[in-house]
């Protein structure tokens, strides 16, 4: 494993010192960690699931913390999570139809019980192994350790003559769970890589002739989903507002145009403006969360609000590697992240003001940068 | 007033048409109704006959700034003849004279003045009882020409042939039998002078700056000012001299309009190549390619004042901005423009100046499309100068002007812009939070009040591309010791939930209490009233109007988009430079949006703090006050 710490370390970094851009790429790279985590565990015969856990576990958190803002981490951690849980509980239930089975012993899988069923104790067993690896919650609690005491039990009673038996079929049970938990994780990764092209295919019933579409922000599966019209022979206009201070809206209006997309590039200013002659407004989100609250580019609030006076739809685009099970609390402050100053003013001209060793050693001048914006699940 | 009116070839809808005029020509400051238009014909039947001589003729003194002030004047001696006219007369003086006081300069002008327009009445009694003896039976229109006929036509002797031209012009629009007749004169008449067009550009402008001049069109002094200037329309065709400045709510999309324009027109500008689709009514040129060429005939400005070239010089590149700044200038250039200017024989003053005024109105608004507060601002100067009585002396006249251009500097915006201040102050409370967008002068003023009374209180300057104008109001600020925080317009929702209040300013106020301001404003205003905070709007009465928009969409301006493709100091940001002729790809830099009134909650102006329902009000008002001033 010290091979997988180093690249979870240096990956680590790379979220820390945001190095890595948008969340597709960084839901990638979080999943491919993840595999090779779970493939790199030397994981114990008993409990196999809730080692992996404990170590994807672990990983995660280090992840999270490296970078709190960048949500896709954290859902995806827990998507692998759920993930080995699943497919535990699936083993585990095939175990339990297949325990009379004994020579089909490849398909058994038992893994919190060191015998592969007894039908006596297969029952326990399972809901032992339901229990131990759901994520912890207050049943679970209240339910306190049941499973070490059946786990003592079935290895007591699964010390026979089938051990032997048993630990060869164990130890397909322990292939068997990472393997069946790499093989969904590697799903998974395809489910995000294609998310654009699904999202893409959806474009053609929702945009028609001649509209006008607004958007902001540089976001890929927008792109894609634009051109997915396109391709469809659908003649409709763009405006994209340019996203000041990062420009994004820059980098979208050149792709527009390269891939033959009737673009206008507005200033955010003039989104108000804009807006009464726009049909509908698509954006891209950072991230979906729980209450239906949409976290997106600094400016979407905006255009949400405007939208929303003159009964413009709205729509989010967004793969489901955004969607994150938080509640957002106070979202503006602590899911959103400040920028450098020097996007909006020129440190050069403006460095009068914003020194802190003149005078009482605040300056008087402050500069919000935030990245993102926060649209809650029903403006007022 | 627009609403009113049939739009004509040739007609400013901004300017109301009352008694004479032709189609060109309407002053807005008579309140006339049209009923009295039909009457101009029999008059301008007598104009080219009075014409049909040499091809620099002055047309007859059909001028409206003359017609409008003997229109006022018989008006008022319809009513009681000599004693009215004279207390009418008098009153123009007076109100000069009770401006000069604070008007240490012009004091000594006022002054002087009094004791002339006391004498005025005298003379202007006689000419003005003899113009209600032979004219009350016919219409007023007849009236007015009638008593200014021989001094008009002795004047007006050298005169152009333009205005004969501009008869012509309205003939179309007004006449009822003599206009077969009168257009073969004119005809006549044209030819001989198309060949002797030289200097022909001003003239055409004036003439025709009636039916386009962006406030007000003193019919009267086009003819007249185009003998004088010239050099501002260079249309060879006198119909094209007709129509002067583009009116300032010309669609552009309207071939003929624009090509008739572009004719007239000193600054050439060339127009863009990738226009957005929805914007195509508004002129949209290439930024910056006339600068230097404008630059090169300073020296060769004849027909131009070099004041106000200086001025729309500073327009276009951009050196002064801002609703009040512009207004000043231009108004001082004006001053100028009075002081310089000295009336050329056979001519009245009034229709004269007027005339000159309109002509550079219209380079002005080749520079830069005129604002709201430019256009109220001109209405005033040109209703002024059509005011004055016809028999002051030239001194006395461009005193009295003078004065009353400082006057209205100094009512109108200087302490009009205290008594905001004054107003706004008293809503800033200790520890409040305030948020302001842009760079308005009045809400920059209220904040350094408010300093300078000791409130505790922070502020919150939001600012947007391309123009940055918050930056410089940062710098104000903060040199003053103002707790600043600066942040880009799209970051609103992220501080919005601190701010305690709002202030914006406004370029003009719209009848249906739109706020018509910096685009960007209606964002702010709304984001605003979603987190329920108060929104106040400092704007200056003399920038209501009385039209009404619903969006920013039927009336804006457009900037170069050249600025939104580059974006200055980010050399990494420059993706979409090379792509600036791309055809699938435009750029659209609006300056000004319209918020809706129900984001506002309260406008504070010079006649106090008013809900944004008040406007019409106060303008209705606003205006009764110009006139009877």
């Amino acid at each position: 494993m010290p091979d997988v710490q180093s690249t979870v370390l240096e990956f680590v970094n790379k979220l820390r010192k945001r190095k890595i851009e948008g969340s597709q790429a960084t839901a990638r790279y979080t999943v491919e960690l993840l595999r090779s985590v779970i493939s790199q565990q030397r994981v114990p015969h008993a409990n196999q699931a809730s080692a992996l856990i404990d170590a994807v576990k672990a990983v995660g958190e280090q992840l999270v913390a490296a970078n709190p803002v960048e949500l896709a981490v954290g859902n995806v951690v827990r998507r692998v999570l759920h993930i080995i849980r699943e497919e535990n509980l699936s083993l585990t239930t095939a175990a339990m139809a297949g325990l009379d089975l004994m020579d089909a012993s490849d398909d058994d899988e038992l893994d919190n019980s060191k015998g592969i069923g007894y039908p006596a104790m297969s029952a326990a067993v399972v809901a032992a192994a339901r229990s131990t690896l759901r994520p912890p919650s207050l049943q679970t609690l209240l339910e306190g350790t049941p499973e070490s005491a059946t786990v003592p039990y079935t290895s007591s009673s699964g010390a026979d003559s089938e051990s032997k038996s048993k630990s060869a079929d164990k130890s397909s049970i322990t292939r068997k769970l990472k393997h069946d938990v790499i093989e969904e994780v590697n799903q998974l990764i395809q489910e995000i890589a294609g998310c654009h092209e699904q999202i893409a295919e959806q474009a053609i019933e929702h945009i028609h002739q001649n509209e006008v579409i607004l958007t902001l922000g540089s976001s890929r599966t927008v792109l894609e989903f634009l051109c997915a019209a396109k391709e469809k022979k659908r003649s409709f206009r763009v405006f994209v507002a340019e996203g000041a201070p990062r420009y994004q809206g820059h980098l979208l209006a050149k792709e527009l145009v390269a891939r033959g997309l009737p673009t206008t590039v507005i200033t955010d200013s003039a989104v108000f403006a804009m807006i009464s002659r726009v049909n509908m407004v698509i954006i891209g989100a950072h991230a979906v969360m729980a209450n239906g609250g949409v976290i997106g580019p600094v400016g979407v609030n905006m255009a949400a609000l405007a939208a929303q006076k003159h009964a413009v739809p709205f729509v989010v685009l967004a793969g489901s590697h955004k969607l994150c099970p938080l509640y957002p609390h106070n979202p503006e402050v602590l899911l959103n992240e400040l920028r450098s100053p020097s996007e909006l003013l020129d440190f050069g001209e403006f460095s009068d003001c914003l020194d802190f060793g003149v005078g009482s050693g605040s300056p008087l001048l402050q500069v919000v940068n935030p990245t993102f914006d926060y649209v809650p699940p029903n403006p007022c | 007033m627009e609403s009113r009116r049939n739009p004509r070839a040739v007609v400013d809808p901004k300017v109301r048409q009352v008694g004479f005029f032709t189609s060109s020509s309407q002053p807005d400051s008579t309140p006339q109704p049209d009923p009295i238009a039909p009457a101009s014909h029999p008059v301008s039947s007598i104009s080219p006959s009075g014409n049909s001589l040499s091809p620099v003729m002055i047309p007859p003194p059909r001028h409206n700034s003359s017609d409008t002030f003997p229109l006022r004047a018989a008006a008022a001696s319809a009513v009681s003849p000599s004693s009215f006219s004279y207390s009418s007369r008098r009153d123009f003086p007076d109100g000069s004279t009770t401006a000069s006081p604070g008007r240490v300069s012009r004091g000594s002008f006022a002054k002087s003045s009094v004791p002339a327009a006391s004498s005025l009445p005298g003379v202007g009694m006689d000419s003005m009882a003899a113009a209600t003896s032979s004219s009350v039976p016919a219409s007023r229109l007849t009236t007015v020409s009638i008593v200014n006929m021989p001094p008009g036509l002795t004047e007006k002797a050298s005169g152009k042939q333009v205005q004969s031209d501009q008869m012509k012009n309205s003939k179309p629009l007004k006449e009822k039998t003599t206009k077969a007749e009168r257009r073969a004169l004119q005809e006549a008449q044209r030819a001989a002078k198309a060949a002797a067009k030289a200097e022909g550009g001003k003239a055409p402008l004036v003439t025709s700056g009636s039916v386009a001049s962006t406030s007000k069109a003193a019919k009267p002094a086009k003819p007249s000012s185009q003998k004088n200037e010239g050099a501002v329309a260079a249309g060879p065709s006198e119909k094209d001299r007709k129509k002067d400045a583009p009116h300032p709510r010309m669609q552009y999309d309207d071939e003929s309009r624009v090509v008739k324009a572009k004719r007239r027109a000193v600054v050439k500008q060339t127009e863009a190549k990738n226009r957005v689709e929805l914007f195509r009514h508004l002129p949209q040129y290439e930024h910056g390619t006339q600068l230097p060429d404008l630059e090169t005939k300073f020296f060769q400005l004849d027909p131009m004042h070099p004041a106000v070239y200086k001025v729309g010089l500073q327009y276009i590149s951009g050196d002064i901005s801002g609703g009040n700044a512009r207004c000043i200038a231009m108004l001082q250039a004006f001053q100028e423009v009075v002081r310089d200017y000295s009336t050329p024989p056979e001519k009245t003053l009034n229709r004269d100046m007027t005339a000159k005024i309109s002509s550079y109105v219209s380079f002005l608004i080749e520079c830069r499309p005129l604002s709201v507060s430019m256009g109220n601002a001109i209405r005033f100067v040109k209703n002024r100068i059509a005011k004055l009585p016809i028999t002051l002396a030239e001194y006395e006249a461009k005193a009295a002007l003078q004065s009353d251009i400082e006057r209205f500097i100094n009512e109108k915006i200087i302490m009009a812009d205290n008594v905001i201040v004054k107003h706004a102050v008293s809503k800033i409370r200790d520890g409040d939070v305030l948020l302001t967008y842009g760079a308005a002068t009045a809400v920059e003023m209220v904040l350094l009040h408010a300093h300078e009374l000791r409130k505790k209180f922070r502020v919150l300057v939001v600012d947007s591309r391309p123009k940055l104008e918050g930056q410089l109001l940062l710098r104000r600020l903060i040199k003053r010791g103002i707790n600043c925080t600066y942040t880009h317009i799209n970051a609103i929702s992220y501080i919005m939930h601190e701010v305690t209040k709002v202030f914006l300013g406004a370029s003009s106020v719209l009848s249906n209490g739109t706020v018509y301001s910096r685009v960007g404003t209606a964002c702010v205003a709304m984001v605003a009233s979603a987190f329920r905070v108060p929104v106040l709007v400092c704007c200056e009465a003399y920038k209501f109007h009385e039209r009404v928009q619903l969006d920013s969409i039927c009336s804006n301006e457009l900037g170069d988009p050249n600025a939104i493709s580059k974006v200055h100091g980010r050399e990494d940001i420059n993706y979409l430079d090379g792509l600036t002729n791309n055809a699938n790809l435009q750029f659209l830099n609006l300056m000004y949006d319209a918020t809706p009134s129900d984001y506002i909650s309260m406008i504070i102006t010079d006649y106090g703090m008013v809900p944004p329902t008040s406007v019409p009000v106060i303008v209705r008002e606003y205006q009764k006050e110009h006139l009877l001033v």
